[in-house]
């Protein structure tokens, strides 16, 4: 009798060990928009970075020799004569390249946007994780708290401290940019406590927690090691949206001249200053302009692909 | 107790089992202040554990099994509240400590294991983090010695492939491994008192018998002294040394658990063991009490359970719709609340 040798046992257990980064990694990258979404997020990381070089003139201190203001676009491979000189968006109305501004300001919007972003969340999620959490009259007067500040238009209301704000801080001179950044991030702190609130009032009745409080884990533990990590997810599709709100809020500041100063490139400013030359010079209002929105749009892709890859609903 | 951390365990560090009591429940009251009125939930439990002992508590659902678990614990959430008696572990008062001490007490020296393994372990950790995590609070070990301690702890509730195990995430467990993982949670700090609520009604049967197994295992390795709450009585028939037997709030009956089934005496605890079918034994219909149990606002006087008890229609007893009889012994080391042994 022969003996057949057998394949050996394979384990049971699943090979690699499951990773949830990983996993939701996998997710997002299969979402359509998330992929569109983080394309055009990572042109525009590349363009912010990489602006000294791709810049072809300095942003701020460089005017053209021959004295010419708002000139349009002149691309030599487009046909424009070869004796002038090449400005592919243009001259602005200081004889600055417009490209090379357009370019720069792409640094300041994601500052912006990330700096006020992380500013709200921080903020947001303290105080709408101890509201949730204690309940009762604290949560109460925080959250009423809340709901006035939302009933605010946010971007009155972020004039307003941006009015108040800027005497103070430019008096102890610092940027002007600083008031409008706090001015962004604190009308999104209610959303962001609102969001975190409802996760953990959820969250705080599951079964785990009681669980963790028989095991004796400490109040404060268990509200910012054991709950909070549960309740990030809609944080971070949140945050994500919020970005691009935040680079709203910031060119519309910027606009009203409340933003980032002259001379230094922000595209809110570059419309704000070139908003009577709309006939004119289209050029100066439309490059930027292109700017703010393919910035926000990559970001409400992402937001969107986070949530349809985030919400174990949608799975497919 | 050993109660130092110790990397591993030998059948001689364990000392000789003491008599001496470990918890003294005394005329517990827990009561939920809802709109609707108070729910007295407990009502004036008394009842005692000795080191090493298993005791079953037995009562339907509603009966206040698992607030009374809670309320040792001081678990009791909003809008419930102890409202008197006193809860002794080991001598002193739990009803007396801050909130710091208590939870120097929760799952150190009491531990709590749950009806819903799966749901009881947190989503976004890995079971090996969980465990070393609860041996940081209460040991002081280091993460390094307390995922040793883990992968030791999971080895000694029988889960296979313990090493791979410590870094797996709840969801990727069954049930019956995720109890495991819980008891294994639950023994972590050698406590001295386990109290386990219902910790089979979620598994199937042969994993019932397997956690049971274990419990029993882990009780005499460590002389952890158990509560185990069940509406099972086969569980306690197999488990408990002793048993408790609760109805709306109080405790109708105690005895030694051979004792109890082969002597029960309040009606409520002969109507439960009468609905037990037995194998091999042909019945028409299964003995079932009448009626539900009682809603707990607003409870009229006399013995919770007169509305349903066939035994004092039958006897045509008035007391008990008038009185609320007393915890009475009616053998040794039994005792029972009814009015037909006064």
């Amino acid at each position: 009798m022969t003996t057949e040798a057998l394949p050996a046992v394979k384990s049971l257990a699943i090979d690699k060990p499951f990773n949830p980064w990983r996993a939701m990694l996998v997710r997002l990258l299969r979402n359509r928009s998330a992929q569109i979404g983080l394309v055009i997020l990572a042109f525009l990381l590349l363009v912010s970075v990489g602006a000294p070089i791709i810049a072809t003139h300095d942003p701020i201190d460089f005017s053209d020799p021959n004295n010419v203001t708002r000139t349009p676009p002149c691309i030599h491979v487009l046909g424009c004569p070869a004796d002038q000189p090449q400005y592919l968006f243009g001259l602005d109305g200081n004889g600055r390249d417009l490209f090379s501004r357009v370019v720069y300001a792409t640094q300041t919007s994601l500052f912006i946007g990330v700096a006020t972003v992380t500013f709200g969340i921080i903020v947001g999620t303290v105080i709408g994780a101890l509201a949730g959490y204690a309940g009762g009259w604290f949560d109460n007067i925080i959250m009423r708290f809340m709901d006035v500040l939302l009933a605010f238009p946010s971007l009155l209301l972020a004039i307003s401290l941006v009015a108040v704000l800027r005497p103070i801080i430019i008096g102890g001179g610092l940027s002007p940019l600083i008031p409008a950044l706090f001015a962004i991030g604190f009308v999104a702190i209610p959303v962001y406590a609102r969001i975190v609130r409802a996760s953990v009032l959820s969250i705080k009745e599951q079964d785990f927690v009681s669980a963790d409080r028989a095991l004796g884990v400490s109040p404060a533990r268990l509200l910012f090691h054991r709950i909070l990590p549960n309740a990030l997810t809609p944080l971070l599709v949140q945050g994500t949206l919020g970005v691009a709100t935040a680079i709203l809020d910031a060119a519309a500041l910027g606009f009203l001249g409340l933003g980032q100063q002259p001379p230094f490139p922000e595209w809110g400013t570059m419309l704000g200053t070139e908003r009577n030359s709309v006939f004119n010079a289209p050029h100066l209002l439309i490059f930027p302009g292109l700017a703010i929105m393919i910035t926000v749009l990559s970001f409400n892709l992402l937001g969107d692909g986070l949530r349809d890859a985030l919400d174990p609903r949608l799975y497919r | 107790m050993p109660n130092d951390s110790h990397l591993s365990w030998k059948v001689d560090d364990i000392p000789e089992p003491k008599s001496e009591t470990l918890l003294d429940i005394r005329d517990l009251r827990t009561s939920f202040y809802t709109h609707d009125g108070v729910v007295k939930a407990v009502d004036g439990v008394s009842f005692a554990v000795k080191r090493g002992e298993i005791l079953g508590l037995v009562g339907e659902s509603g009966c206040g099994k698992s607030v009374t678990s809670l309320s040792i614990l001081r678990l009791v959430g909003q809008p419930g509240k102890i409202d008197g008696g006193e809860i002794l572990f080991d001598g002193r008062d739990l009803l007396k400590l801050s909130g710091k001490e208590m939870t120097q007490i929760r799952g150190n020296r009491i531990a709590m294991i749950f009806q819903q393994p799966q749901s009881s372990l947190n989503p976004v950790f890995k079971i090996g983090d969980q465990i070393a995590e609860v041996l940081g609070i209460h040991k002081d070990l280091s993460k390094k010695a307390g995922l040793a301690r883990a992968l030791e702890l999971l080895q000694m509730v029988g889960i296979p492939d313990p090493e791979r195990r410590l870094s797996a995430y709840p969801h990727e467990l069954s049930g019956g491994m995720a109890q495991r993982v819980m008891i294994a949670m639950g023994f972590a700090c050698v406590p001295e008192l386990l109290i386990a609520d219902e910790p089979t009604t979620a598994l199937d049967v042969t994993i019932q018998a397997q956690i049971l197994d274990l419990m029993r295992g882990m009780r005499a390795k460590l002389d952890t002294a158990i509560i185990l709450i069940t509406h099972d009585l086969g569980v306690v028939a197999e488990m408990a040394d002793r048993v408790a037997v609760m109805y709306a709030g109080q405790i109708v009956e105690e005895a030694k658990t051979p004792e109890l089934f082969k002597n029960p005496k309040h009606p409520y605890t002969q109507g439960l063991i009468g609905s037990i079918p037995v194998l091999g034994v042909l019945k028409d219909e299964l003995d079932v009490i009448p009626g539900n149990v009682p809603n707990l606002i607003g409870l009229p006087p006399g013995c919770r359970f007169a509305p349903r008890c066939r035994a004092r229609v039958a006897k045509g007893l008035t007391i008990c719709t008038e009185q609320i009889p007393e915890l009475k012994p009616v053998g040794v080391q039994h005792t029972t609340r009814c009015w037909l042994y006064e």
